[in-house]
């Protein structure tokens, strides 16, 4: 078990470290791969919970098509860094006090409310288990979400064409 | 049966025409005053007519038990209260309706004459048809709440024909403070009502008296709850019958047309007071206190008025101070528990009143409009029948034997001095007062009617008036002489008629009739009072006419306090109604309307405004803010969801429930 | 011993962040950023207690990354437009609504 647990630490700290980065760095394309980082060590915590299928998807879709996506537009839109302007008053005074009280509040809850008991045992087809699921049980959301992309394809296309 | 069973006619058909008139005045510009005085005559006519065959019914059918009433609708029914249009009748009804109707048809015919020539012809028969639907049904309700409805509506139609000739300042002024000065007595009378139906859960005559009537009788000077309830009662009938103190309206009054002062301020609307204190007998006689103050201000009233009466030379003026006096007669008689003595003279004096003041009018009108009677003189040659009827009245307002005030007044004085508090200080006042009155109205005569002419010839051309005005004048100077003649049976050892038509609403005479011996004194006693009176005024007005005027300037602080009425006007004005003014200038209007209430009213406004202009700026524009009030707010929900765990997070003691 | 627990915590440690990128970075994709951040921690605590409490978590997870990956390409668009209409990506030049 103590493998887990290095492991759990090393995924964790990049994934934080990750997160710290988004955040200080100043020109949008470390930011995302800061974010990239983040997904990594996301799917590596995947992985050790036993959700494979969802880390492989992590990485293809979310880090390989979205971020790709991301990277593709700042460099389309030729970002830059950010500019130093602090307009907004209320972003100064309340931002820090209310990440802090969000994320305490949040971390009380989850500590206090939930009462974690014993973890299922790793099965073999856990994708198999999954993919009946997603077909069976939870088919017409399925469906659903196929012709939410439809749109959000329609509506890109739409949005983003060049001006006639 | 007929009008015994739908009593509602009697007020209904001057109500009709005073809306027909009305609206036909208002709505059709070129409704002819022919008209007008066709629908105004026919209606009180008709009324008058109606209230004769009532009077036959009565006689035949006599009903019984009296009062006879009858229900129409519910008024107002509100959890235990119950007022209706209820009407009733008993014998002092029916004087009182014969008085209402019979003058007033009277005054009608006089005011087509008299009112010919005037702007606004229809409004006037309009109000004074609506008058009289008010008075009627003052006169016939059964319970306290529609006489006040009466109470009410006979003020509202006084203060629209007072102020007939609105266009004029004194006039408005003088309508004004009729309606206000009523109303201080109308706030007392509603005091009454409500302690009446505190006490007696009902305001139904024949059930506040019927409960009364088992009632102890309080004792001289115990304030207990019946004399409070009378002597409220009473405040309002001092505002209504202008007594002391709030007689002031009555002299100003006299701006409105003199038909109006005949019949509202002389022969019913103040005689109202007086009706209802009559008609609360059953609770007057449980408290002597009342009784009391009731007669001692009555008697004051009369002697004060009387001694003002004296020296004004306005001649509307004189009437209408003795007006107040001869008022405070009738409230004397009440009090002296002698109540069908002061309805008898109600009645008389409505006669001869009214005949005064129409004559007064008749003279008036003959003058062109000259209402001094420093101004007058020599007219009784011209204006024979105006100056034969009004010397008719002045014989009968001044108790000269055989004419109904002799009677009247007499019966009055007698009961005075047999009252069991002060008798012989009341008797001498109102036997002081009859000397007055026979001054002043002798004065009043001659200084109008004999000695030198002192108007401009040429000025006005002196007429006698037209028929119109003629005919109601002989009409009441018939009944000045001979309306008393019921009471005559006294003076040989029998009961007057009158007072036996009465006994059943007040009772046979509670103290034994005097002797007729005792009677035959008194009354003469009376006419020599009267006599000396006629003698000091010719002595005054014909015989040495430059005396008066020596007199007045040998003693002239009293002549100029009688002149000026005691000043009583200038003293309201000065402790009430400027220190009123005042109060409500700086207190109520500048400090509670204009501070408090705009200033609560204006201060929402300016807050919500102000509110606004803050909550504004949350919509800088700035995407950055917005971002940070969703997380804001995404906070707030998320703690309210999870409140009892983060409350037990932070302060840890028992919760009951956790959320999974 | 699951990992769940410490997989909770570092979600709402991330989301914490996500929150802080949101409110503090100025540029527009940089917020879009630290919005997909905020997702990913959504999904790590879905996973997580999927490990204790069965597979719909996961499935959930599944459902998360396509809206997320649809509403990417629709904002990503929008982000373009307005970058071409004020020819800035700064958040706070975007002040349309300015009263």
């Amino acid at each position: 078990m103590i493998i887990q647990t290095i492991l759990f630490l090393v995924f964790a700290g990049l994934a934080v470290a990750g997160a710290v980065s988004l955040i200080l760095q100043r020109h949008p394309i470390h930011c995302a791969l800061s974010l990239i980082v983040v997904m990594v060590s996301l799917a590596g915590l995947y992985l050790l919970l036993g959700a494979e299928f969802v880390a492989a998807v992590q990485i293809i879709v979310y880090a390989g098509a979205i971020m790709v996506l991301f990277v593709f537009v700042i460099m389309l839109l030729n970002a830059g860094e950010e500019e130093r302007t602090n307009l907004s008053r209320l972003a100064r005074a309340a931002g820090v006090p209310l990440a802090l009280a969000l994320t305490a509040v949040l971390g009380v809850i989850i500590t206090k409310a939930v009462r974690v008991g014993a973890a299922k045992p790793l099965l073999p087809t856990a994708t198999r288990n999954l993919a009946l699921l997603l077909f069976k049980d939870y088919v017409f959301p399925f469906e659903l979400t196929s012709f939410l992309i439809l749109v959000a394809i329609l509506g890109a296309v739409v949005l983003a064409q060049r001006e006639r | 049966m007929l009008i015994l069973r739908y009593l509602w006619i009697i007020p209904a058909l001057p109500l009709l025409g005073a809306a027909i008139n009305g609206l036909a005045g208002m709505f059709l510009p070129r409704w002819p005053n022919k008209a007008v005085s066709a629908v105004a005559l026919g209606s009180t006519g008709l009324s008058f007519a109606a209230v004769l065959e009532l009077v036959r019914e009565f006689v035949h059918y006599a009903p019984y038990p009296l009062p006879w009433v009858r229900q129409y609708f519910t008024w107002i029914a509100a959890g235990d209260f119950r007022a209706g249009f209820d009407l009733q009748l008993d014998q002092l009804t029916i004087v009182m309706l014969l008085v209402v109707t019979g003058v007033g048809w009277l005054i009608h015919i006089y005011s087509t004459g008299y009112m010919a020539r005037e702007g606004g012809y229809y409004r006037f028969f309009a109000y004074l048809n609506l008058f009289t639907f008010f008075m009627l049904v003052l006169v016939l309700a059964a319970n306290f709440a529609l006489l006040f409805v009466g109470w009410e509506g006979v003020g509202l139609c006084s203060y629209l024909l007072i102020g007939f000739w609105f266009l004029k300042r004194s006039a408005s002024d003088a309508g004004k403070k009729a309606f206000i000065v009523n109303r201080i007595g109308d706030f007392g009378f509603m005091l009454g009502m409500f302690l009446l139906y505190r006490t007696f859960g009902s305001l139904d005559f024949r059930a506040v008296f019927g409960q009364a009537s088992s009632l102890p009788a309080e004792s001289f000077g115990q304030f207990g709850l019946l004399t409070v309830v009378c002597l409220l009662l009473f405040a309002g009938a001092t505002g209504k019958s202008a007594q002391l103190p709030l007689y002031v309206w009555l002299p100003d009054a006299m701006e409105g047309p003199t038909p109006v002062s005949a019949l509202i301020h002389a022969a019913t609307m103040v005689t109202a007071g007086v009706y209802m204190v009559a008609r609360s007998h059953t609770l007057f006689r449980l408290s002597p206190t009342a009784l009391f103050v009731v007669a001692a201000a009555g008697a004051a009233t009369a002697l004060f008025s009387a001694t003002i009466a004296l020296v004004q030379n306005d001649i509307k003026r004189v009437l209408a101070y003795s007006t107040i006096s001869q008022l405070g007669y009738m409230f004397l008689a009440c009090g002296a528990g002698a109540f069908a003595a002061g309805i008898f003279h109600l009645m008389t004096h409505s006669f001869f009143k009214a005949l005064l003041f129409l004559a007064a009018g008749s003279v008036i009108h003959a003058l062109g409009g000259e209402q001094d009677m420093r101004k007058m003189g020599g007219l009784a040659g011209r204006v024979r029948w105006t100056w034969l009827t009004m010397l008719m009245a002045t014989l009968a307002i001044a108790g000269a034997p055989g004419f109904s005030g002799f009677f009247s007044k007499d019966a009055i004085l007698l009961a005075a001095l047999g009252g069991a508090h002060g008798g012989v200080w009341l008797y001498a006042a109102g036997l002081f007062t009859a000397l007055l009155t026979a001054l002043y109205m002798f004065r009043l005569l001659f200084l109008t009617f004999h000695g030198q002419p002192r108007f401009d010839e040429h000025q006005a051309h002196v007429h006698e008036s037209p028929g119109s005005m003629l005919a109601p004048l002989m009409i009441l100077a018939v009944l000045s002489v001979a309306g008393g003649w019921m009471a005559a049976p006294e003076f040989w050892g029998g009961s007057s008629y009158f007072e036996r038509f009465l006994a059943p609403v007040f009772g046979a005479a509670a103290e034994a009739a005097p002797a007729s011996a005792e009677i035959q004194k008194f009354a003469a006693i009376a006419a020599g009072v009267a006599l000396a009176g006629f003698l000091l005024a010719w002595a005054f007005y014909l015989w040495r006419p430059e005396a008066p005027r020596r007199l007045a300037g040998s003693l002239r602080a009293a002549y100029d306090l009688l002149l000026h009425k005691y000043f009583v006007d200038e003293l309201y004005g000065a402790v009430v109604v400027r220190p009123l003014l005042w109060l409500s200038t700086n207190l109520f209007w500048k400090a509670v309307d204009s501070a408090g209430i705009d200033g609560a009213v204006n201060g929402v406004a300016a807050s919500a405004a102000g509110l606004g202009d803050r909550v504004r700026r949350v919509h800088s524009g700035n995407t950055r803010s917005y971002a940070v009030w969703v997380v804001i707010g995404a906070l707030a929900v998320i703690a309210v969801i999870f409140w009892p765990l983060l409350r037990e997070a932070l302060a840890p003691g028992a919760v009951t429930g956790m959320v999974r | 011993m699951p990992l769940t627990s410490e997989c909770l915590i570092l979600s709402a440690l991330l989301f914490g962040l996500g929150v802080a990128g949101f409110i503090f970075k100025r540029n527009l994709i940089t917020i879009f950023m630290a919005v997909e951040l905020m997702l990913n921690a959504v999904n790590l605590a879905f996973v997580a207690f999927s490990r204790v409490w069965g597979m719909d978590g996961q499935v959930f997870v599944f459902f998360v990354i396509v809206v997320a990956a649809a509403e990417a390409a629709v904002g990503l668009a929008i982000i373009i437009l307005i970058a071409r209409n004020r020819q800035s990506l700064n958040v706070e030049r975007v002040d349309f609504l300015k009263l």
